[in-house]
């Protein structure tokens, strides 16, 4: 056994200024289009109308019952085909693999964060509804003003929890060869013939990176209790 | 644009000439039931562990507990995956090493992938578990302590009975999530259901009916795990629980 961990520093340029960045991109895209979806989707789901119910109750179920990495499968090769049927294409068109990765993390994440901000929705009182519907507001400004800020405020720790699970999952994009973190890694790694060393380091940044903001959210959640 | 979507693929003859695709993805379904079940249970037996050590009195119990679960949560489930297969081999004594690296297929990608599942899971369960075993009331532990029982005994015959029945929800998730996260062994080239369909897909390229076959068989494997928890969670219900009374109906109609 003998390592070098030479390679590992003259490598960080790369690792962290291609590496990270896309891991950082896609975590922060995803999430963010992720939470907008997610909302709707539990509007949707608490929904009086059946015909906006069944169908987001459907669609939530189903991606939380399968892999991801199927998932990932599933997009990579269904989006030209949409892309084709939206644009009126005759041929499926070219979308790529970062595109698609962002697709798809998006719309994973948002059965997710529907779960989590139906439960948000749900925590608020009832007569909070009440008073902003007496007071003259219409349903939806009483959802956008006064509901959704506390349900988004009461859910904030599983929200990061669920951005972190999501920096962690990001990294399942390798299957689709692209340059995140970890494939940074990788590339260098077979470059070097240093992969041991690189995989080590790898999971020792994943590890600090989701620890510290583990810390964070544990922090957030006592700022919570403090607060109610 | 049309896709030529044909069922008849599903009974045409695979890459290897010999079995059909349908045949193919079955023996995938097989290695999935595999790994989650191998993992599953061991993940349980060392997470109720772990749980214990992170509520038991000592400080540095916990220590362990809480250095153990932090390890394993906060690495993502792919590199630690990788560092089952390719940096283990490495780091053990030269033969140890160079006899994983020389198992063949597929033993030399299960292993890995259970072991890695498996602590993986540990970290996990041991996360539901303890907030199970965290909110009953503390005077259990005090009573059990009290009748004279040692801290052993307490948890064996005091808390853990009662916190595996208050997890059984949380518990059903996580062992949905192992199912979900045996997939990521494919990419250490163990041909699990995902991994099938994904070679179905390369070589057939009849790609959508290998991912919705793929699909309906999780959805159907995660089908049976929420339907046997159902029944163990109504078998095991606490009298007094809110739990209880759907059991005394169920009974209630047979006798």
């Amino acid at each position: 056994m003998n390592f070098d961990f030479s390679v590992v520093i003259q490598a960080m340029p790369y690792l962290f200024g291609t590496g990270m960045t896309f891991t950082l991109t896609l975590t922060f895209a995803a999430a963010g289009m992720g939470l907008i979806l997610g909302t709707l989707l539990a509007m949707m789901r608490l929904s009086r109308y059946r015909m906006l119910s069944i169908p987001a109750g459907i669609y939530v179920n189903t991606m939380r019952s399968i892999p991801l990495l199927l998932v990932i499968f599933w997009f990579y090769f269904l989006m030209p085909y949409i892309g084709a049927w939206i644009t009126g294409a005759s041929r499926p068109m070219n979308v790529g693999a970062y595109k698609s990765a962002i697709i798809t993390f998006t719309l994973f994440e948002a059965a997710y964060f529907c779960e989590i901000m139906r439960a948000g929705i749900q925590s608020v009182s009832r007569g909070q509804m009440s008073a902003g519907l007496a007071i003259g507001l219409t349903n939806r400004q009483a959802m956008q003003s006064i509901i959704l800020p506390q349900a988004f405020g009461n859910m904030l720790p599983s929200l990061v929890t669920r951005v972190i699970i999501l920096f962690q999952d990001t990294s399942l994009v390798y299957v689709l060869s692209l340059t995140d973190f970890l494939g940074a890694g990788v590339k260098i790694g077979q470059r070097d013939g240093r992969l041991v060393e690189l995989y080590l380091f790898v999971a020792l940044v994943y590890l600090v990176i989701c620890f510290s903001a583990s810390r964070i959210v544990k922090l957030l959640e006592k700022r919570a209790f403090v607060a109610r | 644009m049309n896709y030529d979507w044909s069922w008849r693929i599903f009974l045409e003859l695979s890459s290897n000439g010999v079995d059909s695709y349908l045949h193919k993805l079955l023996i995938g379904v097989g290695w999935t039931l595999a790994l989650s079940l191998s993992a599953g249970f061991i993940a349980l037996i060392f997470g109720s562990v772990v749980a214990v050590l992170r509520t038991a009195r000592p400080v540095w119990l916990q220590l362990i507990g809480t250095v153990y679960v932090e390890i394993f949560r906060n690495i993502p489930l792919l590199v630690q995956m990788f560092l089952w297969y390719f940096v283990l081999p490495e780091l053990l004594p030269k033969d140890w090493g160079d006899a994983l690296k020389q198992m063949g297929q597929p033993w030399g990608q299960f292993i890995p992938a259970v072991l890695c599942l498996s602590f993986y899971g540990t970290a996990r369960l041991a996360e539901t578990l303890r907030a199970g075993i965290q909110s009953l009331p503390g005077g259990q532990r005090q009573a059990g302590t009290a009748m004279g029982l040692t801290p052993v005994q307490v948890y064996r015959y005091v808390i853990m009975p009662q916190a595996y029945r208050v997890v059984i929800p949380p518990l059903t998730s996580e062992f949905m999530g192992i199912v979900k996260y045996s997939s990521v062994a494919l990419t250490i080239g163990l041909l699990e259901l995902t991994g099938q369909a994904r070679a179905m897909q390369e070589f057939s390229f009849h790609i959508f009916e290998a991912f919705s076959a793929a699909t309906v068989g999780y959805l159907l494997i995660n089908g049976c795990v929420v339907l046997v928890m159902h029944y163990v969670e109504r078998h095991f219900a606490l009298p007094g629980r809110i739990g209880w009374n759907t059991r005394i109906k169920l009974s209630g109609a047979a006798s």
